[in-house]
C-alpha cells in the first residue's frame, strides 16, 4: 500500500473532522439546502406513515416499472445537481473575467478558488453523463422495453433491482463528496497523470473513480438484463422487424454498454492500482504510459456518447410518428442506421485527441470513421422529417421537444463534422467550441428525455401533464440552450480555452454575459417545470388518461391500462404487425378483450439487492477513505449475502385468474374517460374526430 | 418464418384473415436458454475486461516500459507455465465430467467430479502463488516498472476469477448435496461450466501472450 500524505489511522483511515468543509460558504449553502430537503422528505414520510409503503412497494421491489421510476428519480435529482454546477461555472466565468475582476470568498477572481472550480466542472461532467443521463435513460428502458415487447417483466427481475441499487450507490457517493472530503479536480475524463497520487493527493479522485466503478457495474448488469429481455422475452409474433424503434435503440445501446463499460473498469481500475499500491501504469516515470489511460478511457468514452444518444433517438422515433399520425418513415433504414451507429461508435475514439500526435495516417483514419457517423445520423434526420411530411402533425409538448431535438441534432452534428477534420481540430482542440458542440448533442438527449417523459407520463401515472406550462418550459429551455451555447461557439472560435477558473481576456466579457443571460432562461425553465408539475398534480382529476393517452400512439405499451398493472398484460398479446396498437385501432380491434384469464406468477419482493447496495456503499466509502477493515468486511458481506441467497431459490407470488379478471374489469371502467381536449388548436382538430371508432384517419 | 415461427421481415402488413389477438394461455419463455444467454452476455463483458488488460500489456511491454528493470524473458518461465496449463486444463476436463454426470442424472458422481475439479483448480492457484512468490523474492514487484505492473495484474486478475470459480464450485457441491439436480441447480451448473471453460480459454491467451511471447 502506498503511504498517503497527512493523517491516517487504522480505524478511520483518512477520515477526520477536518475533512468536512464547514468553513466553505458555497458548500455550506448546499449543505443547508440538502439538509432541509432531506428533513422535509424524512419528516413527510414519517408524518404520513409512509415508511412501510416505501419499504414494501419501492425499496424491495423487483418490478421493472417501479425500478424504472426509481432510476428516473435518481437521475432527475442528479440532473438538478449537475445543473447547479453549471450555474456556478457560468457565474464564476462572468465574474472572473479580466485582470481587474473582483474576487470574493477567498478567490482571487470570482467567488470560487481554482481548486474548487475544477471540482465543480469535474462533478458537472461526471454527474450529467453518468449519474443523470444514463439513469434517466435506464429508467425509460426499464419501464418501456418489457411493455413494448409484450412481456410481464424483465428476464432477470432480481438482477434488475441490483443494477439499480449499484447505480444509486454511485450517485450517492458523488453527492457525499460534496460534504465529506472533496471531488476530483481532474475533469470528468480524469486526465492522467494529473489523477496520480503525487498531483492529486486528496480523496477527490478516489470519490470520482469509485463512484464511476460502482455505477458502471450497475450499468453492465442492467445491459445484460435488457439485451436478454429483448432477445428472449418477446411476445409471440414480435419478430425482429416489428420491434418498436425505442426497443431497437435500447438493444443497440445496451450492447454498447455491455462491451464499453468493462473497458472503463480496466482504465479506472489500473489508475486506482497506481493510487493504492503504487504500480506504474499511467505514471510519468518508471515505465508508465499516460496515453494508455487516454486511449482506454475514450475507447469507453466515445461509445458512451452513443450509449446516451441512441435511446434518445429511440424516444424521438416513438414521439414523431405518434403526432404525425403516420407510421415511421423507412423503418428498416432506421433500424439499420441504429445498428451501424452502434458499430461505428467503437471505431472513432481517437478523434478526442487528434493532437496527441499519432501521425497523419492514424488521424486520417479516425477522421474518416468519424465522418461515417454522419451517414446513418443523416438517415435518421431525414426519416423523422419524412415521417412528418404529409402527416397530420399536432404540436403537443412531446412533439415540440422531439422536433427541437432534431434541430439540436443538426447543429451538434454539423459542428461534430467540423471537429472531425484534424486540421480544424488542431485549432479548436481544448476550446469551448468543443464544449458548445457536445452540449448541443447532449441537449438532444435532454430534449428527447423531457419529451419522452411528457409523452409517457400518462402511461406511468394515469394523468397527462399540463400542456400550457409545458410549452413555457419548452420555449424557455430552447431560449436558454441557444443563448448559452451559440455564444459559447463564438467564444470557442475566438480561442477561449475550456476549464478556466479565471478568464484572462477582458474582451470576451460581452459573450460571457450573454451566456449568463442564457443560464437565467434555463433557471426560469426549471421554475416553469416545477410549476408544471404542481399544476398537473393539482389538476390530475381533470386530465385523466385512458390506456391510449394521446389517441394516436402506435406501440404495445398503449394497449394496457394507465397506470400499468403489476402484471403488465392480463393476457400476453399476439403481435400481428409493426405498430401493433395502431394496427388494432385502425381495424376496430382496440376494445376486443381476451375471453379467458389465467393465474399470473409475478416475482416476489426482496430486500437483498438493497442490502447488497448498502454493503457496496460501505465498500466504496471505505476504499475512498482507505479504511481497510471496513472494505474487507463489506466485500465479505457481499459475497456472503450472494451465497446465502443462492440457497433460498427464487419464488414468486401468484395472482389468481379470478383476481386478474376483477382487476381488468375495474380498470376498464376507469378507462371510460374523454380524450384530452385542452391542447393547442392543431391538437384540438386532431382530437375533434372523437374516439377513434371510424378507423383512424 | 424463422425457427420460432416468427415472421422475420415485412413486419408491417399483417395478412388479412389470419389475425390472432392473444397468445395461447400458458405462454411461457424458455428460462434455461434465457439464463444461459444472460450468462454468455456477462462473459462477453468479462472478455472485454481481459481485452483491456491485454491491450495494456502490449502497450507496456516495450523497452521504455521496463524502466531499466527486468524484461518479460527475465520473469516468465514457459515450461512452468506449460505445467500450469496442463493442470488447469485437467480441472476444466474434470468439470466436463460433472456435466456428463448431470446428463446421466448421477448427483453423487457429479459432486465427486466437482470436488476433483475444485482440488485441481486449487492446485493451479497454488502453482501460480508459488510462481509469483519466486518473482517477488527476486525483487520484481509490480511497483518496479510499468511492465511488471501489468504482468502482475494480468496474472492476478485471472487468478481472482479462478478463486471466484472455486467458491462457486464449493457452493454447488453443497447445493447438489442438499437438493439434487433441481432446475436452479441445473442452470447454475451450466453457467459455471461456461465460466470455468472460459477461464481456461483466457489462460491460453495469458500463456500465449505473456509466457510464450515474453520468452522470446
Amino acid at each position: 500500500m502506498v503511504k498517503v500524505e497527512g493523517h491516517w489511522d487504522p480505524i478511520f483511515g483518512r477520515l477526520s473532522l477536518s475533512q468536512i468543509p464547514y468553513d466553505n460558504p458555497v458548500v455550506g449553502a448546499a449543505f443547508v439546502f440538502v439538509v432541509i430537503g432531506g428533513l422535509a422528505v424524512l419528516g413527510g414520510l414519517t408524518y404520513y406513515r409512509k415508511w412501510g409503503y416505501l419499504w414494501r412497494e419501492w425499496l424491495t421491489t423487483v418490478d421493472h416499472k417501479r425500478i424504472g421510476i426509481m432510476y428516473a428519480i435518481v437521475g432527475t435529482v442528479m440532473l438538478f445537481r449537475g445543473f447547479a454546477d453549471a450555474i456556478m461555472m457560468r457565474t464564476q466565468q462572468v465574474i472572473a473575467d479580466g485582470p481587474g475582476s473582483p474576487g470574493i470568498l477567498g478567490a482571487d477572481h470570482g467567488y470560487l478558488p481554482p481548486y474548487h472550480y475544477d471540482q465543480v466542472f469535474g462533478s458537472h461532467g461526471t454527474i450529467m453523463l453518468i449519474f443523470a443521463a444514463a439513469p434517466i435513460l435506464a429508467g425509460f428502458m426499464n419501464y418501456l422495453v418489457p411493455l413494448q415487447i409484450g412481456a410481464r417483466d424483465m428476464a432477470f427481475p432480481y438482477l434488475n433491482a441490483l443494477a439499480f441499487w449499484l447505480t444509486a450507490v454511485g450517485a450517492a457517493l458523488t453527492m457525499l463528496s460534496l460534504f465529506v472530503g472533496d471531488f476530483s479536480h481532474a475533469g470528468w475524463v480524469g486526465l492522467a497523470p494529473l489523477t496520480e497520487l503525487p498531483y492529486s493527493p486528496s480523496v477527490g479522485v478516489d470519490y470520482w473513480s469509485w463512484a464511476i466503478q460502482i455505477g458502471s457495474v450497475g450499468t453492465t448488469l442492467g445491459a445484460v438484463n435488457i439485451i436478454t429481455t429483448i432477445i428472449k422475452m418477446r411476445a409471440p409474433g414480435m419478430g425482429w422487424m416489428r420491434l418498436p424503434l425505442f426497443t431497437w435503440t435500447s438493444l443497440t445501446t445496451n450492447v454498447i454498454g455491455l462491451t464499453a463499460f468493462p473497458v472503463l473498469g480496466v482504465a479506472i481500475g489500473l489508475l486506482s492500482l497506481d493510487r493504492y499500491i503504487g504500480t506504474h501504469f499511467y505514471t510519468t516515470g518508471m515505465g508508465g504510459n499516460f496515453m494508455l489511460y487516454t486511449d482506454l478511457f475514450w475507447i469507453w468514452g466515445h461509445p458512451e456518447v452513443y450509449f446516451i444518444i441512441l435511446p434518445s433517438w429511440g424516444i424521438m422515433s416513438e414521439i414523431i410518428p405518434a403526432f404525425s399520425e403516420k407510421k415511421l418513415f423507412a423503418y428498416p433504414a432506421m433500424v439499420l442506421a441504429t445498428i451501424s451507429i452502434g458499430c461505428i461508435s467503437w471505431t472513432v475514439w481517437l478523434h478526442h485527441f487528434f493532437t496527441m500526435g499519432a501521425g497523419p495516417i492514424v488521424n486520417a483514419f479516425y477522421s474518416l470513421s468519424t465522418m461515417l457517423v454522419a451517414i446513418p445520423t443523416g438517415v435518421k434526420v431525414f426519416d423523422w422529417a419524412f415521417t412528418m411530411v404529409r402527416g397530420r402533425v399536432t404540436f403537443t409538448t412531446p412533439m415540440l421537444w422531439a422536433v427541437a431535438a432534431i434541430f439540436m441534432q443538426i447543429i451538434g452534428g454539423w459542428t461534430g463534422m467540423m471537429l472531425a477534420i484534424p486540421a480544424i481540430n488542431y485549432m479548436t482542440h481544448n476550446t469551448v467550441f468543443v464544449i458548445a458542440h457536445f452540449h448541443f448533442v447532449v441537449m438532444v438527449t435532454v430534449f428527447a428525455v423531457i419529451g419522452g417523459a411528457t409523452f409517457w407520463f400518462p402511461k406511468v401515472t394515469g394523468f397527462t401533464l399540463d400542456e400550457r406550462s409545458g410549452k413555457w418550459v419548452f420555449w424557455l429551455l430552447v431560449a436558454g440552450t441557444f443563448t448559452v451555447f451559440m455564444a459559447m461557439f463564438a467564444l470557442g472560435l475566438t480561442g477561449m480555452p475550456r476549464r478556466l477558473a479565471y478568464v484572462p481576456e477582458a474582451t470576451w466579457f460581452p459573450l460571457l454575459v450573454i451566456e449568463e443571460v442564457g443560464v437565467f432562461f434555463d433557471i426560469a425553465a426549471v421554475a416553469a417545470y416545477a410549476y408544471q408539475m404542481y399544476v398537473s398534480v393539482r389538476d390530475r382529476k381533470m386530465h385523466p388518461a385512458g390506456r391510449d393517452a394521446w389517441g394516436t400512439s402506435r406501440s404495445m405499451e398503449w394497449m394496457t391500462h394507465s397506470p400499468v398493472p403489476a402484471y403488465n398484460f392480463a393476457v400476453i398479446p399476439h403481435v400481428n404487425g409493426r405498430d401493433e396498437w395502431a394496427f388494432r385501432r385502425e381495424n376496430h380491434l382496440e376494445d376486443v378483450q381476451p375471453e379467458r384469464f389465467e393465474d399470473i406468477e409475478i416475482p416476489i419482493n426482496t430486500p437483498v439487492p438493497l442490502l447488497i447496495g448498502v454493503c457496496t456503499a460501505a465498500f466504496g466509502f471505505a476504499m475512498i477513505w482507505r479504511i481497510w477493515w471496513l472494505a474487507i468486511a463489506a466485500l465479505a458481506a457481499i459475497v456472503a449475502i450472494v451465497v446465502i441467497r443462492s440457497f433460498g431459490g427464487t419464488t414468486g407470488s401468484v395472482i389468481p385468474a379470478s383476481e386478474v379478471r376483477r382487476l381488468e374489469r375495474a380498470a376498464l371502467r376507469l378507462q371510460a374517460v374523454p380524450r384530452p381536449k385542452s391542447l393547442i388548436p392543431g391538437g384540438a382538430v386532431a382530437f375533434a374526430a372523437g374516439p377513434r371508432k371510424g378507423g383512424g384517419r | 418464418m424463422n425457427a420460432d415461427g416468427m415472421p422475420f421481415g415485412r413486419g408491417d402488413d399483417p395478412g388479412a384473415g389470419d389475425v390472432k389477438l392473444w397468445a395461447d394461455l400458458g405462454h411461457e419463455h424458455d428460462m434455461m436458454s434465457t439464463r444461459l444467454l444472460g450468462f454468455w452476455l456477462y462473459m462477453l463483458s468479462d472478455s472485454l475486461i481481459f481485452a483491456g488488460l491485454f491491450v495494456a500489456y502490449v502497450v507496456l511491454s516495450y523497452p521504455t516500459a521496463f524502466a531499466g528493470g527486468p524484461t518479460p524473458a527475465d520473469v516468465v518461465s514457459p515450461l512452468y507455465g506449460y505445467a500450469e496449463t496442463v493442470v488447469l486444463f485437467t480441472s476444466v476436463f474434470a468439470y466436463g465430467m460433472v456435466m456428463v454426470q448431470l446428463k446421466h442424472d448421477h448427483p453423487r458422481m457429479a459432486m465427486r467430479w466437482l470436488a476433483v475439479s475444485f482440488l485441481i483448480g486449487l492446485a493451479f492457484i497454488g502453482m501460480e502463488a508459488q510462481e509469483l512468490n519466486r518473482i517477488a523474492a527476486a525483487g520484481e514487484l509490480p511497483q518496479r516498472s510499468g511492465f511488471l505492473s501489468i504482468f502482475w495484474i494480468v496474472i492476478v486478475a485471472h487468478a481472482v476469477h479462478l478463486a471466484f470459480g472455486l467458491l462457486w464450485m464449493a457452493v454447488m457441491v453443497m447445493q447438489i448435496g442438499r437438493s439434487g439436480f433441481t432446475q436452479l441447480v441445473t442452470y447454475r451448473l451450466a453457467n459455471l461450466k461456461i465460466y470455468w471453460l472460459y477461464q481456461g480459454l483466457i489462460w491460453t491467451f495469458v500463456y500465449t501472450f505473456v509466457y510464450l511471447r515474453g520468452s522470446i
